[in-house]
């Protein structure tokens, strides 16, 4: 459409007009903001200039205490110690690397940390202070004092540092902090303006991470009067920080302490729960390493050494290592089958050492059979045979269901990293993940515990500590903050008859108990405190003919990472259930290594203290006094020095 | 459309197009950006790093974008004005959802490379947007209700999405840059003057209902108000900022502390001294005289624009050339008044100065078209 040349006229007219009009408008407010500045800048300047001058106050932000974590009996695990640092403002001290060359001339300085100061400095506004080493001891800090004009920029410091007493008997659970990072930064909405301070420590795994926001603590604020080149001259008044909350776990250091030194030079982990309530006592993952070399950035030939470690000293194994539970498993299908009806308690199936399946044949570990069994004698023997028979007339549905009321399968949500839930397979689970349709030869290793089957040290504590109760359990970490008990959640009842739970209960004590059990290793000799339990091996490489034909099927003669897992599950005392222990012992091999570990631990649990030899069996006593020698724990009769809160 | 009307042979082409680009504004822009360059260095504590040397290299890709689309004949720009609202709109809607789940302000879209403000594109496409319109509406309809009715919603659809946000400031600037390309299209001054007194009245409303049962605003809203009438009622909170800088700029006097000399800053007593705060840097260090001097450039600025605007016969150019001109006019004044005392803090840069990439990139691209309409304008009847 074209325009009329009198409508065009009419727009460029009009246009002009209010231009026009717009342009005065536009002059009048510009003159205004002149008139603004002129009011400000020249008529009232020296108003202005003088409350300048008077300008020296300064607010900082003082950085809480963090909060401390102690044991069930008040052990300090994680604590403040001061360090002394050195700081340096960019803008004070000019030439920032020239500044540093003459201060590494006076104190111990790493030319990393010169290159990392340099480039922290260029990454913060110019007045704030970075650290470029907080390593120094008193002597150190006084002669960056006395030598403070030839350092600008340059001021030494005391703060607070994260340490942990016990090294690393509590790594994993506690774990540790560090620095903030950018990444930490990135991944915290809204944060604190406390993480803006250069190298503030946070938790970066485990409780110390989980539990951040309640250990970190409240920042305050302090003015302080500056003088015209910004130096502090004094401090005017502050509001003191709010220190963090202090954690109370129900972890018992000195039975933790224990259980790390029981399992030392093994590649395992151990669980002890309180039947009751929940109450995770230890939670041992061997080995494992120390969280102090951490706090302040660990250098690479460290962490590569653990890194590079087979024993992986990094991994929680406890709650994050997950194992086909094996043996300790035929808790649970005995109890899906004996719970659904598919089996009754005093019904009796044939071990003739294998069975014949789909075309397949599935042998019992004991190739001569076990002949007739019921679910008692079978649990306390360990056939295979009678369960892959139970397992089948149980089917896998209700075996995952009552796998998982026994708590396997689950998160179970504790503060600590990396949780794994495990895993209970099922025939949706195995047609989404393989696509193919559930077989009855999976039932059959599922219902022994292999397969796809898979659960972590902490699930089998939890499932043995559910079958002792007969109760829902479930696993607590925290015992108070600030003081203030955690209140337990009184448990439900386990719901499952108990004429069966007993059953099964009967065939454990027989495992451990009973002239034909397997786990006579574990026995306590003192009856108010007889043990009861479940042994379990699992297969980490497919046994083939060849290799049974050989007598290779998992013991000592393959190479260790080859080896089984030993497993134990047991509960005690028998007959008024108090704790449960679970404990694996990565290529524990087949002799079951792991059942007089979780006797020990368990003892240790009972008594409080370094078992006594009376409980043990006469003929073990002599061995157990040499064991106990040889054990390194800590001493925990001196307190730690310096390490309280300043 | 209405570049049929005109010779378009009178236009030049190719490199002809150089001789004819508006070198003054070319030259301003350039002044102010180096004066932004000056302040960023010395709040930084005398260093290009982090903040003068990236805004440098943003100028310089700005200025490419503005001669790139200097030499893009207006009528592209028109015809494209509608495609480039909507995705404005769908940038700001994107922010929206992907603010959400980041919690927080969010007011910008990571590229990769920059974060851009969807808000700041906001500005330009909208006034784009409501230029073409006119360009195409009938002179004679401008007034009538329902063809006024439809820039009003044109408007209120960003606005309403930038106060989500929440980014009080951008959305005033788009109220008003948008009501200014109205008011320059020859829409009834009565409507103007109805919205004058309705907004009167509102606020009047507002400060009136205070106390009572029927409060239209929340406590903290008029704690704000009050604020900003009396920044020393709360010293230590939101109106410390504006106390420390008054001080910055008063003290400066007439002719400042000297470049880098500034205590306010160089102590940290000013918040935002980067983005939205330079300006009192700028009067510590340098003064009346430095101030008056950025003041001048932006004024001349304006004076340039508005003068190719009056000057240029094609409707869609000369409002585009007004509405951005004025947008960048509001930039400038919002910012100043707020940093002396004279608007409340929502939040708005001071133009091609304060640290940014959006909004310097933005306003380049912006004034890019201006130098299009400028070069482009017809210069004869066919």
């Amino acid at each position: 459409m074209k325009r009329s040349p009198r409508d065009a006229q009419e727009s460029t007219r009009t246009i002009t007009r209010r231009t026009l009009l717009l342009g005065v408008g536009q002059a009048a407010i510009v003159a205004g903001l002149a008139l603004r500045m002129r009011q400000m800048q020249v008529v009232e300047a020296g108003q202005y200039r003088l409350l300048s001058d008077k300008n020296r106050i300064n607010i900082r932000l003082i950085p809480p205490a963090r909060g401390l974590i102690f044991d069930r009996q008040g052990v300090l695990l994680a604590g403040n110690e001061q360090n002394y640092s050195v700081d340096i403002v960019r803008e004070d001290a000019g030439d920032v690397p020239a500044v540093l060359q003459r201060l590494a001339q006076i104190v111990p300085i790493t030319p990393e940390e010169i290159a990392r100061t340099i480039r922290d400095v260029h990454r913060h506004s110019p007045f704030v202070p970075v650290t470029v080493s907080d390593r120094l001891n008193w002597d150190e800090l006084s002669r960056v004092a006395v030598n403070g004009p030839a350092l600008p920029g340059v001021s030494p410091a005391v703060g607070l540092s994260r340490t942990y007493p016990l090294s690393d008997v509590l790594a994993h659970v506690v774990g540790y902090v560090g620095p903030v990072s950018e990444a930490d930064l990135k991944n915290i909405p809204n944060p604190d303006p406390l993480l803006q301070i250069p190298k503030f420590e946070i938790g970066k795994i485990g409780l110390e991470a989980k539990m951040d926001d309640a250990l970190r603590g409240k920042a305050g604020l302090k003015r302080i009067e500056v003088n015209s080149l910004g130096r502090v001259m004094r401090e005017l008044d502050r509001q003191p920080s709010q220190p963090g909350e202090n954690i109370q776990l129900t972890i018992d250091a000195r039975l933790q302490d224990f259980a790390m030194a029981r399992l030392a030079g093994e590649s395992a982990a151990a669980v002890a729960i309180d039947v009751q309530t929940g109450d995770v006592l230890a939670s041992a993952s061997a080995p494992s390493f120390n969280p102090n070399l951490f706090v302040r950035g660990i250098s690479s030939k460290d962490y590569n050494a653990y890194r590079n470690n087979d024993h992986r000293p990094l991994v929680n194994k406890a709650v994050q290592g997950i194992y086909p539970p094996g043996s300790t498993f035929k808790i649970v299908t005995a109890l899906a089958a004996l719970n659904s009806g598919a089996l009754k308690p005093t019904d009796k199936i044939y071990c003739p050492g294998y069975i014949d399946v789909g075309g397949r044949r599935f042998h019992c570990w004991n190739h001569a059979g076990h002949g007739w069994l019921d679910v008692e004698g079978a649990i306390t023997q360990s056939c295979d045979v009678f369960f892959y028979e139970a397992g089948q007339r149980a089917g896998i549905d209700t075996i995952g269901k009552m796998a998982r009321h026994m708590g396997l399968g689950e998160r179970h949500d504790l503060p600590m990293s990396s949780i794994s839930s495990g895993l209970v397979p099922s025939r949706e689970w195995k047609k989404q993940r393989y696509r193919q349709d559930w077989q009855i030869g999976d039932t059959i290793n599922a219902s022994i515990g292999q397969g796809f089957v898979l659960a972590s040290p902490l699930q089998l504590a939890v499932m043995v500590a559910r079958l002792g109760s007969g109760k829902m359990v479930r696993p607590r970490l925290v015992k108070s903050v600030n003081g203030v008990e955690v209140p337990i959640v009184p448990a439900a009842d386990i719901g499952i008859g108990g004429a069966f739970v007993n059953s099964v209960r009967r065939g454990i004590w027989g495992v451990v108990n009973g002239p034909r059990g397997t786990a006579h290793n574990a026995k306590i000799a003192d009856a108010t405190m007889t043990l009861v339990g479940k042994t379990g091996t699992s297969q980490v490489r497919n046994i083939t003919a060849a290799d049974r034909a050989a007598g290779l099927t998992g013991g000592d003669k393959v190479p260790w990472a080859e080896r089984d897992h030993a497993l134990f599950v047991c509960y005690a005392p028998f007959d008024k259930p108090k704790v449960a222990v679970s404990v694996i012992v990565e290529h524990g091999g087949a002799d079951h290594g792991a059942a007089p570990m979780a006797r020990d631990i368990m003892l240790f649990a009972l008594t409080g203290g370094l078992p006594p030899l009376s409980a043990y069996p006469a003929g073990d006593r002599k061995t157990i006094e040499a064991q106990q020698k040889a054990l390194q724990l800590y001493d925990f009769t001196t307190p730690p020095t310096t390490r309280t809160r300043a | 459309m209405s570049y049929l009307e005109y010779n378009v042979k009178t236009v030049p082409t190719g490199l002809r197009k150089v001789l004819y680009i508006n070198w003054a504004l070319v030259f301003l822009l350039a002044a102010v950006a180096g004066s932004g360059f000056l302040m960023l260095y010395s709040v930084a504590g005398g260093s290009f790093r982090p903040w003068a040397e990236p805004q440098m290299i943003r100028f310089v890709v700005g200025l490419v974008i503005m001669f790139t689309f200097a030499f893009i004949p207006p009528w592209i720009w028109r015809s494209s004005s509608g495609a480039a609202y909507v995705i404005a709109l769908l940038l700001l809607v994107l922010v929206d959802v992907a603010g959400s789940r980041n919690m927080g302000a969010q007011r910008w879209l990571n590229l990769g490379f920059m974060r851009l403000q969807p808000s700041e594109l906001a500005k330009i496409t909208l006034v784009m947007l409501l230029a073409a319109y006119y360009d195409w509406l009938d002179v004679k309809k401008v007034s009538r209700p329902l063809w006024v009715l439809v820039p009003i919603v044109l408007i209120l659809i960003p606005t309403a999405l930038v106060m989500k946000q929440p980014d009080l400031g951008t959305a005033i600037l788009l109220l008003l840059g948008g009501g200014v390309v109205m008011f320059a299209a020859g829409v009834s001054l009565w409507y103007f003057a109805g919205v004058g007194a309705l907004g009167t009245g509102l606020v009047s409303a507002v400060m009136m209902s205070r106390g009572t049962k029927w409060q239209l605003l929340k406590d903290y809203q008029y704690k704000r108000i009050d604020i900003f009438l009396d920044p020393g009622s709360d010293p230590l909170g939101a109106g410390y900022h504006i106390m420390q800088a008054k001080i910055a700029l008063g003290s400066g006097g007439w002719t400042g502390r000297g470049f880098l000399q500034g205590t306010q800053s160089r102590l940290n007593f000013l918040p935002e001294k980067h983005t939205d705060f330079i300006f009192t840097s700028l009067g510590e260090e340098f003064g009346f005289i430095g101030t008056i001097t950025l003041l001048t450039l932006y004024a001349l600025i304006i004076a340039f624009c508005l003068h190719s605007a009056m000057n240029n016969k094609d409707r869609f150019a000369s409002l585009l050339t007004l509405g951005v001109a004025t947008t960048f006019f509001f930039y400038f004044a919002v910012n100043m008044g707020m940093v002396m005392g004279l608007a409340p803090v929502v939040g708005v840069p001071l133009p091609l100065v304060s640290y940014g990439g959006s909004a310097m990139l933005v306003l380049m691209g912006a004034f890019g078209m201006v130098q299009s309409a400028h070069i482009h304008r017809p210069r004869g009847r066919i």
